[in-house]
């Protein structure tokens, strides 16, 4: 086996990220489906919870760059 | 906005200054030098042989990390003065001194024999853009894990990201002294220029960050919030152009955002009114729930600006290895021809990393104003 643990590690944290940021982005969708006038506060809304969870999604990038240890 | 009103203007001083300081320590030798004998981006071979396999992670990691000079394109660059304070004092020289001197040191770590480039100068020497003192032997001595035993020296040296945030610095100032001429000599007439593509934007801060967020108190803090937003979006976008004076990725530096993240937590505690301490050591709830709630509310003091300093660091480095990584694909493919696809990538990448600066630096804004308004929110009725 090579490569090292962070690597898994980080692709977990992608994966949190996705499927955080994936539902944010289907509700926001259905939000405006629902009611287009409101699609631009929808939007900034969708924007800013995104950016929150891909905050926190690279919490764990960075401890995976910091735990690499490449064999 | 008439040039001579630039040149004549305060601001112009002060950009000179910054630039005499920066460039006096370099005096002795020129600050813009062409090298043959300069030190080589570990894993990049000058020759081209394609014997040495190119390490894309430890390129990378050069390109993000900060550098004692700034390297403009080939065998260019600017050498940057380094400051040390050491026990004799303030030593203060160019760092082409140590660039010029480029020594190879062999030595076991992890099991493995490592070779490394380092570079010494009086007494001093430089080794991952670390300063450490020489030892007796005038060498550098390590450690089984691969890290340097000599001892550490005080490093206040101008370093790339120092020096790219003079330039930052320098920016905000000409904009925004402009803008703020401009709007004193045009009292009353509407906006024109930079003023009109400014100002929505700090209205865009005060009335959707900073009054909805701190309530009425906000005119306190809006020069705060203004300068944190701009001051990083400016960074933010530095970072992204991949030639001098930018690219020297300072919003992507621990340190850079730790000092933000440190300055709004100061701004909050200092401004913290009754009513936050209140929530923070006697919450509204039963007595018996004290023993959690306040080891919880005191570590969320902390956990608040840390989450603030790691998001921004994580997400513009994040961005630049992404983009060093495509583009590190040519190399790692050694053709030419992985160029459209790499630079096709790198191109929606950077549209991405505009959006993610600007994004990051309202993110950073608004929860800044956000504790600022909790510190100082008045007594709701529960």
């Amino acid at each position: 086996m090579i490569g090292s643990i962070a690597a898994i590690g980080a692709g977990l944290a992608a994966i949190g990220a996705g499927i955080g940021i994936g539902r944010i982005g289907g509700s926001a969708v259905e939000g405006i489906a629902r009611q287009p006038e409101a699609a631009s506060k929808i939007q900034t809304n969708m924007i800013i919870a995104a950016a929150l969870v891909e905050g926190a999604a690279l919490f764990g990038i960075v401890v995976a760059l910091l735990g690499n240890n490449p064999s | 906005m008439h040039l001579s009103r630039i040149l004549t203007s305060k601001i112009l001083a002060t950009v000179l200054s910054f630039a005499v300081f920066t460039l006096s320590a370099s005096a002795k030798t020129p600050a813009l030098q062409s090298d043959s004998g300069r030190h080589e981006v570990p894993g990049e071979h000058a020759g081209g042989h394609g014997e040495e396999k190119f390490d894309a992670a430890a390129a990378i990691m050069h390109h993000i990390a900060d550098a004692h000079e700034w390297h403009i394109i080939g065998h260019t660059a600017i050498y940057l003065p380094v400051i040390l304070y050491t026990d004799n004092g303030l030593e203060i020289f160019s760092s082409s001194h140590f660039y010029h001197n480029p020594r190879t040191v062999t030595y076991s770590a992890d099991g493995k024999e490592h070779t490394a480039t380092w570079y010494s100068h009086k007494g001093f020497a430089l080794f991952h853009e670390k300063v450490y003192k020489l030892d007796e032997n005038g060498s550098l001595s390590f450690d089984e894990d691969g890290h340097p035993l000599n001892e550490r020296v005080m490093d206040f040296s101008i370093t790339k990201n120092v020096a790219s945030m003079f330039v930052s610095v320098a920016l905000l100032l000409l904009i925004f002294g402009s803008v703020a001429k401009a709007y004193r000599k045009r009292k009353g007439k509407a906006p024109k220029g930079l003023q009109s593509a400014l100002e929505p934007i700090v209205l865009f801060v005060r009335d959707d960050i900073a009054q909805p967020n701190i309530g009425h108190q906000y005119r306190r803090f809006m020069p705060f919030l203004l300068t944190v937003f701009f001051f990083i979006w400016i960074n933010n976008v530095m970072g992204l152009i991949p030639f001098f004076p930018g690219g020297a990725n300072v919003s992507g530096n621990i340190a850079f955002t730790f000092v933000m993240g440190t300055i709004t937590f100061l701004i909050t505690t200092a401004n913290g009114n009754k009513n936050y301490w209140k929530h923070i050591f006697a919450p509204n709830v039963p007595v018996w729930l004290y023993p959690i709630m306040i080891p919880v509310e005191i570590i969320s003091v902390f956990s608040k600006p840390f989450a603030l300093i790691i998001r921004l660091f994580a997400n513009i480095t994040a961005g630049h290895i992404v983009v060093l990584s495509l583009v590190s694909l040519i190399f790692i493919f050694k053709t030419v021809y992985v160029s459209p696809v790499s630079v096709a990538f790198v191109l929606f990448m950077d549209v991405l990393e505009l959006l993610v600066g600007f994004l990051q630096a309202y993110i950073f804004t608004l929860l800044s104003a956000l504790f600022i308004g909790m510190a100082v929110a008045e007594h709701a009725e529960h």
